[in-house]
């Protein structure tokens, strides 16, 4: 059992799912991102972990206690956890009366609650902010109490739930260097959800993507965006090219698939007949004017429909019976004097071409 | 505008020379009408919390009904108090009638809706977000609720303050129940009312002038003491 798990776990709002059978594990020491887009469910899931909500079916164990449990003290679990949620709520005292709020709640002696608190403003880098009134504060600094006070009794979990969603680029940097340092130096468990994918590649150990209430996929992030589990994973990390098509022909791991009418070749054991989304990165399609004679499996007959300079690298869009995204060089579009109305050849090779089979989504 | 002016400089020399019957109708309004703040505050805020931190079936129509009987006249609450404690009435016994404490009863009943209304008010005014920020933070379910309490500090001492000034500045009940007698039951607006239709119209100024300053001077008190904690 992971330190931080979850077992088939569902949320719903009346009849209405919001999550479906979430399964989780995260390891004790992890940074794990949940990337998701809005509405996806995420702050759902971690007001369940955070066992704010009841959930409305399945279990969340932490630690080897199964914290879902009746008879459990939720209160006693929770003061192992903390959350950060995404609008910063400070309360109307002094700043130190914030950071200090989870140690008076546990009952500590005025003495140590000081020292521990200044400590942690010192950490923060919020000294010489104690006596601010934290309404009075920036979105940023309000952010920075909000987290200083999350962590100021020690947590094993921390969720932040988006939490520099609304923040500028300085104080979304300051924000996350104290995560690192966090999850460095107390071996913290963090969790963090984020709309933001840049976000999840700096932060995330490992990163779950949340769909329509299911978590589609878990892995590390260079995994994820290498490898999307389906076409809506693809989507969401900013892949081009996707197109849905049905399985023509197959035959020794190698498929026909028919998009608008024409066949393009991929490595897919799927059978025919099936219904796949297929995606092709555009840095992986060579244009050239002739068609080449090489070993690509593809070579599509198009029309470019727009050329877009930027920097050393050339976006064309092209027609081949559907649109195509291509990437090259400016040398090379130069060289080609790629232009708009020109008859092109895009080469493709079946490896380039990912095929998944079509998820249909039960949410 | 001439009688203002006198009733001005007679009510600034009636505090100058502390004039005794004027001290003492001044402390006797002061103290009744605290009297019924504290004994009201007692009872509403814990009532209001208890209607806002549950949800049950016709809390809305009790809130209503609550908020219609904000402006009920004092005379009536005067009258109605007036049945229970004169001598036929239920607590006839007591012998209540005519005393300061027959005014307390009667200014804490006026106040008993304003002030539990505008504690349920006050507290649906907080983030809901404090409440989870509170229990993630590690606070008990009791703590969370007092945490909420405390951040509507502000807006449950602004319900005090009103409730007093409804308190102190009501005639109806003070007149019924107290029954205007000099160096007894006598506070500033029974005291008000007498001197006008004995025709004394500066000492009636000069008192109601002394009333608005008890008013805005508790409310300047209360304000620096919560800007400053």
């Amino acid at each position: 059992m992971a330190f931080l798990q979850t077992v088939n776990l569902e949320q719903r709002a009346g009849s209405k799912p919001l999550l479906k059978s979430i399964n989780l594990k995260i390891d004790k020491g992890e940074v794990f991102v949940i990337i998701g887009p809005t509405g996806a469910g995420k702050t759902t899931l971690l007001r369940l972990l955070d066992l704010l909500d009841r959930p409305y079916a399945g279990d969340i164990y932490l630690d080897g206690i199964k914290a879902t449990d009746a008879g459990v003290n939720v209160m006693e679990v929770r003061r192992r956890l903390s959350m950060v949620f995404q609008k910063p709520v400070v309360f109307n005292n002094s700043v130190f009366e914030n950071v200090a709020y989870p140690l008076r709640v546990r009952g500590l002696d005025n003495r140590s609650i000081t020292s521990r608190v200044e400590g942690m403003l010192e950490v923060s880098g919020l000294s010489g902010y104690a006596k601010r009134k934290a309404k009075t504060l920036s979105g940023g600094e309000a952010q920075r109490v909000a987290l200083a006070r999350a962590m100021i009794a020690e947590p094993q979990v921390l969720f932040m739930d988006e939490p520099t969603a609304n923040l500028d680029p300085a104080s979304v940097k300051a924000i996350e260097s104290l995560i690192v340092e966090f999850n460095r130096s107390n071996n913290l468990t963090v969790v963090i959800t984020t709309h933001d994918m840049q976000q999840g590649w700096r932060l995330a150990h490992r990163a779950g993507v949340l769909m329509q209430g299911e978590l589609v996929q878990a892995g590390q992030p260079g995994e994820i965006f290498n490898a999307p589990r389906d076409i809506r994973v693809a989507g969401f990390v900013g892949i081009k090219n996707i197109m849905r098509g049905v399985i023509a022909w197959s035959r020794t791991g190698m498929a026909g698939v028919e998009i608008n009418d024409r066949i393009i070749e991929a490595v897919s054991e799927l059978p025919a007949g099936a219904d796949v989304d297929i995606y092709i990165r555009p840095e992986e399609i060579v244009l050239s004017l002739q068609g080449l004679q090489g070993s690509a499996r593809n070579t599509l007959a198009g029309r470019v429909k727009s050329v877009r300079v930027e920097g050393p690298l050339c976006t064309a869009m092209l027609d081949c019976g559907f649109t195509l995204e291509a990437l090259v060089t400016a040398r090379s579009a130069e060289e080609m004097a790629l232009s708009e109305g020109q008859e092109i050849y895009a080469s493709i090779k079946a490896t380039a071409v990912k095929v998944l089979p079509v998820v249909e989504s039960s949410i | 505008m001439q009688e203002l002016w006198e009733a001005l400089v007679q009510a600034v020399s009636l505090i100058a020379r502390l004039d005794g019957e004027v001290i003492e109708i001044s402390l006797r309004s002061l103290y009744v009408s605290a009297a019924a703040i504290l004994i009201a505050a007692v009872i509403c805020v814990p009532i209001g919390g208890i209607i806002h931190f549950h949800d049950f079936k016709g809390k809305r129509v009790l809130i209503n009904v609550i908020q219609t009987f904000y402006s009920i006249p004092t005379v009536v609450v005067g009258l109605f108090v007036f049945l229970f404690i004169s001598r036929a009435g239920p607590l006839g016994g007591l012998e209540l009638l005519f005393t300061p404490a027959a005014i307390v009863i009667g200014q804490v009943i006026l106040i008993l809706p304003v002030l539990t209304g505008m504690t349920i008010a006050a507290l649906n005014g907080v983030d809901r977000a404090v409440k989870d920020t509170a229990l993630s933070l590690g606070a008990s379910g009791s703590q969370a609720i007092w945490t909420i309490i405390g951040e509507a500090r502000f807006a449950v001492v602004g319900a005090l303050i009103l409730g007093f000034g409804r308190a102190i500045s009501e005639v109806g009940a003070a007149m019924m129940l107290g029954g205007n007698i000099r160096g007894y039951t006598r506070v500033l607006t029974t005291a008000i009312s007498l001197e006008t239709q004995r025709g004394d119209l500066v000492l009636s100024l000069a008192l109601g002038i002394i009333l608005i300053g008890i008013a805005m001077v508790i409310s300047v008190i209360v304000n620096i003491l919560l800007q400053r904690y």
